[in-house]
């Protein structure tokens, strides 16, 4: 085993997909020559050659579109958008046209297609760069959203992602490309998709997650046990569909949950952890349901990232609150 | 008397006329002249006269129809136009959903439609019906569609063909990466659409046929002119004095063609698929011509945006009259012949309806079980629910 980062993590499973499955394609722009602007892509055009991994012109929707032709003639598409902001300009390809083709075609006709894209804050890119869009899609049926906290669920996930018949849109967070490396086994291994992850046991809250949010989380879980506080935390890997079994779970046994994410109170994920809990649990909470999320305002300026990204002392400040309810 | 130049001067005289032409052409900053040069790379591509006789006989000659492919043609127009006729009939009695006519654009569909194979992959537009039809969909595929119904878009096993397009300009992104995938597979096949001239301001028109160019895809791309986009004219939709110019940006060949006139749609379908399917990339046509009736039944009247003098200048250039004088002209058409093409649409529309009618309703269980190869824990609760409620 190796140490990775989420980067190399990434490349190896698109590198093993390239070599198990001819159909497999990669394309987006500078993922060829370049090895894309994160280096994701890096050396597999070189390996694969420029049939399977190819540069496209500069536009989200011809490479949306692009994906799905190329999936109706039996390919599997790995499509790139260069970062999260740029997907409203695919939009239609995503979640109207690639979301809804099962159903449209009512079962008879799937579209196996990932796309990829960096997204998430705290690495200061340009404006319109990282915001957190999974909501946007997690709120579409009939495509996954897909996001991993570290690099072996990455490698996993991404492999399971690519072996999935229907859509699946996979978030890559920029801070946690290349912020810590891990054991990541080589060779194919794959992380079913739709199933959260125990990060952590505990027995007085429960802290439900994702994203970056888990290492802050793992964070304040920390500061936490050193008050004494047993923090169990959940890490969603999947938020849509989200895995409702792990989450009443850990629900009913502390009766205290945190939710947490990194986008905007009003985007989405956490509402529907947090509804599904009200609709099954919420006999068995002894508090009411937190949520630690960013304000609702516009992804801020590069200098005000850190006044606005959640992190672990507010997760910390949230968890005693429900303590002391 | 004025003194004969003599031949050197004469010649001398063209090479510096010439000269000044090329420098004025390569003039950039003689914005007018570039303006006025356009228009005259696309000039139509007509085969028959208006009153149906032959226009152009050297490019008839390039198309060389044979009488089989001749009387195709006209056949498949009277069903056509029987079609829209009796669908009408049905849309009002309050029997179908969403319905766009496109009486008058008959040249332009079957003129296409005939240039290409059963494997060929269409992807249409919402009026492209008749074209739908003879490549494979069935009649009951349409009436289901228009209804609303998930069968309208379960075509017979082998047809290349998805459901009409209805985000304007998304069969065009499509459309090029079907073709791409062509390329790649190696195939003799093309991805072939339509998009109306309104269609041709959207975003995605551009991208799908940049892309397209890009890659060099196997794909051929019809502009259905008629003139409206709903009630919005066509010269309100661009500055450019041609759609099939668009291509130039595209850096592929663009044509315009005379789209009331079948023989020159055909050839110009055909001419695009060959060079599209030899590996040289895409092709843009254009074809003008004129809907008679409104954008859809669901309430448009075009007398509101359209005057008296264009309807009655595009019904005199109706295809079918005129198409009708060539091939009887040529003992290739009879009244009988024009009668049994009616009794086909006729029979074809009854029978369709009729399955259409027959076809089980929706559930919403069904719905939920189609969203994912797997449904999800969510969607499986929901399920449960529905069948319950189903069986209520």
């Amino acid at each position: 085993m190796a140490e990775l980062t989420m980067v190399q993590a990434l490349t190896d499973a698109l590198d093993l997909a390239l070599a198990k499955d001819a159909d497999t394609l990669i394309f987006g722009q500078d993922v060829g020559l370049n090895g894309g602007v994160f280096r994701v892509t890096q050396g597999l055009q070189a390996k694969y050659g420029e049939e399977r991994v190819f540069d496209t012109p500069l536009a989200e929707s011809g490479i949306g579109g692009l994906a799905i032709g190329l999936a109706l003639q039996g390919f599997r598409p790995l499509a790139e958008i260069q970062f999260v902001g740029f997907i409203f300009e695919a939009l239609d390809s995503i979640a109207n046209q690639a979301a809804r083709w099962r159903f449209r075609m009512g079962g008879k006709q799937n579209l196996p297609i990932v796309f990829r894209t960096p997204f998430g804050g705290g690495v200061h890119t340009p404006e319109m760069h990282g915001d957190s869009l999974e909501g946007i899609i997690a709120q579409t049926p009939g495509i996954k959203v897909v996001i991993p906290s570290n690099p072996y669920d990455a490698k996993g996930l991404l492999l399971a992602a690519i072996e999935d018949n229907d859509p699946v849109f996979f978030l890559e967070h920029m801070k946690l490309y290349r912020s810590f490396r891990e054991e990541v086994p080589e060779g194919y291994y794959t992380i079913p998709l739709g199933q959260a992850k125990l990060v952590r046991e505990g027995t007085d809250v429960s802290i439900i997650t994702y994203g970056a949010m888990v290492l802050e989380a793992v964070k304040a879980a920390e500061t936490l046990a050193a008050e004494g506080i047993s923090a169990e935390i959940l890490d969603l890997r999947t938020v849509s569909p989200l895995d409702i079994e792990r989450i009443r779970e850990t629900a009913e046994k502390t009766g205290r949950v945190v939710i947490v994410q990194e986008a905007q109170r009003q985007a989405g994920v956490a509402a529907q952890v947090a509804a599904r809990i009200a609709e099954h649990s919420i006999l068995h909470l002894k508090a009411p349901i937190a949520r630690v999320t960013a304000p609702d305002t516009t992804y801020p300026f590069g200098l005000a990232e850190n006044l606005w990204l959640p992190q672990a002392a507010d997760i910390h400040r949230s968890a005693k609150a429900l303590l002391a309810y | 008397m004025t003194k004969h130049q003599d031949p050197l001067t004469k010649q001398q005289d063209y090479m510096t006329k010439q000269q000044e032409q090329m420098t004025k052409r390569n003039d950039p900053l003689d914005f007018e002249q570039q303006l006025r040069d356009v228009p005259e790379h696309y000039p139509l591509l007509q085969i028959l006269a208006e009153d149906g006789t032959l226009k152009n006989e050297d490019l008839y000659q390039v198309l060389a129809p044979t009488d089989q492919e001749l009387t195709l043609i006209m056949d498949w127009m009277v069903w056509a136009r029987t079609y829209y006729d009796r669908t009408e009939k049905l849309a009002k009695q309050g029997r179908l959903g969403f319905y766009g006519p496109g009486v008058g654009q008959e040249a332009s569909q079957i003129g296409s439609i005939l240039a290409f194979d059963k494997q060929d992959f269409m992807l249409a537009g919402f009026r492209d019906i008749p074209q739908m039809v003879m490549h494979g969909a069935t009649l009951e595929n349409v009436y289901l569609w228009s209804r609303g119904h998930v069968k309208g878009n379960h075509y017979p096993d082998g047809v290349e063909m998805i459901p009409p397009q209805i985000i304007i300009g998304a069969q065009v992104v499509q459309g090029a990466g079907i073709g791409l995938g062509l390329r790649k597979r190696g195939k003799a096949q093309v991805a072939f659409t339509y998009i109306g001239d309104g269609g041709t301001s959207q975003g995605d028109f551009y991208e799908g046929l940049n892309f397209a160019g890009a890659f060099q895809a196997n794909f051929v791309l019809f502009i259905m002119n008629n003139g409206y986009a709903i009630s919005t004219p066509r010269e309100m939709q661009t500055a450019a004095p041609t759609l099939a110019q668009k291509a130039a940006a595209a850096g592929i060949p663009g044509i315009q063609v005379d789209g009331m006139d079948p023989l020159a749609v055909l050839l110009a379908a055909r001419k695009a698929r060959d060079w599209a399917v030899s590996g040289k990339g895409p092709v843009l046509v254009e074809n003008i011509t004129s809907r008679f009736g409104p954008h859809s039944l669901s309430g448009d009247d075009p007398t509101r945006y359209r005057s008296q003098e264009s309807f009655d200048y595009w019904s005199k250039r109706d295809p079918l009259p005129r198409y009708r004088r060539f091939v009887e002209g040529r003992r290739l058409w009879t009244e009988e012949a024009e009668e049994a093409a009616i009794a086909r649409a006729t029979e074809d529309v009854k029978r369709a309806i009729q399955a259409a009618d027959e076809v089980p309703a929706q559930k919403v269980s069904d719905f939920l079980r189609t969203m994912y190869e797997m449904p999800t824990a969510e969607l499986q609760e929901q399920i449960l629910f529905y069948e319950e409620k189903e069986r209520a």
